[in-house]
């Protein structure tokens, strides 16, 4: 008997989530129907897409030099406050400046790569460092949702902890990451100093995918819950079946900020632990040397851009992945 | 069909970054600092030591000692870690992390004053580096003068001989605005601030290799007032060699270790004031940032605040030690912190470990005051290169 009630659950579970499937369905089909004219219009609109982006970027260029060639050159100030910055090229560098410095090489020395590979060597050093602490996140995120959804008293117990856990300030645990890691010997394990800087991100991931993973397990409604369970099924059942299913519309914005915290948190751990080859270090050496090359001091910023986008694409392709399950998006 | 065409496809894809993104991580990890991982395969001792900076000029002789195997020949393996924004070299010494530092005296004796065991057991730079640079015009000669006037201060300890020195006029911090600058000189140029901290070496450069937009051409000397902090009351004593007192006086292997690696060290330093271009390639290829011409200058002058050392590079002379203490005692900051309050104790210094070493390479034949040491001129590039 529980033999069968178990396979009717399994056949009958995805019924719950039908209203979600039949529109993929639908859409596959009137797709074949129509597939020329709705191809064409996809290419339009990913043309159009682009095309408003690159608008923005432009626009973006267009109001910095505009600015820079109309604003008096200290600014403009009310009182003794400076409320818009200098003009000048130290302040300021034109863009095109900027552009034609990342082809340069970084210094005159014979070894020296042009600037652009610099930069971009070491925003892939640190894209590797933040996705293996949003990864670390992920798993620690989705874990303490996990249990916290279990158990109602693991939530009371562990939710203010996770959010007092993001008061303390980056810079105040940074120092002491890096000195218990130094002391971190298993075997032939050695710890190694971009882990200090991983750890440091996941710190900074994880927060929003626990709180969002928790939001999408709670999700499905009381009527989802009780059906399955008159199905007489577990408790793992219906995570697989119901809650999981469920999370993703939360799931996925949630792991898009942890993915920014990720990068925000490895480029800041960088700097705070002094980190050889990624963007963090780059962006306070070239400060350094910005009195004499202003233009080179704005290569790493476009760097640690590029990086965030790249984050977030990655985590847009999941959402491709997952797209059954994509029935709206919630904010997390 | 298409439907999971286009699925599959983004599964790829997202398998395509994730394999990127390890790679890079694992490239990432090897790129550290240079040597720790064959650690004891010949029997070399392994030693940590703490910069208090990013690599450049500034630590010359240690990346010369590494690239010219001077400690390898005293049987260590060095591993050389620079610091970033918030590591502090003292700190991490008395944490264990780390086997020696290089930390300034009036910082590291700050730290002493709050319960930190340490010992100076050498004093590489036996000169102040610190100006304190003004506009030709501003009217600002000496410490006298920055009465109501906007001084630059990077803070974090590198404040101390500012206020040192305008203790010894009679000045104290409220008659001046305090600003904390950044990595760069821009807030001096455009006019934040009326006089600026500079490093001889390094800040000091900045702003001849800058151009001037009224002139077209690089800055020159003569565009700037410069107050020396050497020829000031608030002179107080900078890189030093820093060691762990406990383990000095407990530990007979670190106590070797700390002559072995201060022979090397002053090798690494010897070879920097013979081959300035050498050590400054060095330096670059050891993952300093700065350009050539930058850190010929930045290796240069670094040799200048270590050479002559009539005692012997990195004695600690007694007058400079007593002056800077003096100095840490009279200086107040803006907030009306002292940085120490009572003498340190008789162990923050020793000229044991150094004057072996020291005894070692003059029996070797190698000239360890400098006697004949003669800077070279460096042409600063616009932007350092």
């Amino acid at each position: 008997m529980t033999d069968t009630g178990g396979r009717v659950a399994s056949r009958e579970a995805p019924r719950v989530s039908r209203p979600a499937e039949t529109e993929p369905g639908v859409s596959v089909r009137s797709q074949g129907l129509a597939a020329r004219p709705a191809k064409g219009r996809r290419g339009r609109r990913t043309a159009a897409a682009w095309g408003w982006g690159l608008a923005g970027i432009l626009l973006v260029a267009l109001v910095w030099e505009t600015y820079k060639l109309l604003a008096p050159a200290d600014g403009v100030l009310i009182g003794d406050t400076r409320v818009l910055p200098r003009t000048t090229d130290l302040a300021m560098p034109h863009i095109w400046d900027m552009f034609s410095r990342l082809a340069e090489p970084v210094t005159r020395s014979p070894s020296a790569q042009p600037l652009w590979m610099v930069v971009g060597l070491a925003a892939l050093t640190t894209l590797g460092i933040a996705a293996a602490g949003w990864l670390v996140g992920v798993v620690v995120g989705i874990g303490l949702a996990l249990v916290m959804q279990r158990w109602r008293i693991a939530e009371w117990g562990l939710l203010p902890w996770i959010v007092l856990s993001q008061t303390v300030p980056l810079i105040a645990f940074a120092p002491i990451v890096k000195s218990w890691g130094s002391r971190v010997e298993i075997g032939s394990f050695e710890w190694q100093d971009w882990m200090s800087v991983a750890l440091i991100a996941s710190y900074l991931a994880f927060f929003p995918i626990a709180i969002g993973a928790l939001r999408g397990l709670e999700s499905p409604d009381r009527i989802h819950e009780e059906l399955m369970q008159s199905y007489a099924a577990g408790y793992w059942k219906t995570l697989v079946k119901l809650r999981f299913p469920a999370a993703v519309p939360y799931l996925l914005p949630a792991l898009r900020l942890g993915a920014a915290n990720a990068v925000i948190g490895a480029v800041v751990a960088e700097v705070s632990t002094g980190l050889q080859g990624g963007i963090g270090r780059i962006l306070i050496q070239f400060a350094g040397q910005a009195s004499g090359d202003p233009a080179k001091a704005w290569a790493p910023i476009f760097g640690a851009i590029l990086l965030g986008l790249v984050a977030a694409g990655s985590v847009a392709l999941l959402g491709v992945i997952l797209k059954n399950y994509r029935r709206s998006e919630e904010s997390a | 069909m298409k439907h999971s065409t286009r699925r599959g496809l983004a599964a790829g894809a997202f398998a395509v970054t994730a394999a990127f993104l390890l790679a890079a991580c694992s490239t990432g990890s090897g790129e550290g600092s240079s040597s720790s991982d064959s650690a004891g395969d010949e029997g070399l001792i392994p030693v940590k030591l703490q910069l208090q900076w990013l690599p450049q000029g500034q630590f010359a002789g240690y990346f010369a000692a590494a690239d010219q195997g001077y400690f390898e020949d005293e049987g260590l393996e060095v591993e050389i870690i620079p610091s970033g924004g918030d590591i502090v070299p003292q700190d991490a010494l008395a944490n264990g992390d780390v086997d020696f530092a290089i930390a300034w005296v009036p910082k590291v004796l700050g730290s002493i004053e709050q319960g930190a065991n340490l010992t100076d057991i050498a004093q590489i730079f036996q000169r102040s580096g610190t100006l304190q640079v003004s506009m030709a015009d501003s009217g600002i000669e000496s410490v006298a003068d920055f009465e109501g006037k906007k001084i630059g201060s990077w803070g974090f300890g590198n404040e101390w001989e500012i206020f040192a020195a305008m203790a010894d006029e009679g000045l104290d911090a409220t008659t001046v605005q305090i600003i904390t600058q950044d990595f760069n000189m821009n807030a001096f140029l455009q006019g934040d601030i009326d006089a600026a901290q500079a490093m001889t070496y390094n800040e000091y450069a900045q702003l001849l290799e800058t151009v001037n937009p009224d002139t077209g051409e690089l800055y020159t000397p003569e565009d700037f007032n410069v107050i020396s902090y050497e020829e000031t009351a608030g002179a107080m004593l900078q890189d030093a060699i820093w060691a762990d007192t406990d383990r000095l006086e407990s530990d007979s292997d670190y106590a070797e270790t700390a002559v072995k690696f201060l022979k090397a060290v002053i090798r690494g330093w010897v070879y920097a004031a013979e081959n300035p271009e050498k050590a400054s390639e060095i330096t670059i290829a050891a993952g300093s940032g700065w350009g050539p011409s930058h850190e010929l200058w930045m290796v240069n002058e670094t040799n200048k605040l270590i050479w002559p050392s009539p005692d012997g590079i990195g004695v600690i002379n007694q007058d400079a030690w007593d002056k800077t203490v003096a100095g840490a005692l009279a200086a107040v900051n803006e907030s009306g912190a002292h940085l120490i309050t009572e003498e340190p104790p008789a162990s923050a210094w020793s000229n044991e470990y150094i004057d072996e070493a020291l005894k070692e390479l003059k029996d070797e034949g190698l000239d360890v005051t400098g006697e004949n040491f003669q800077p070279i001129d460096v042409t600063l590039n616009e932007g350092g290169n």
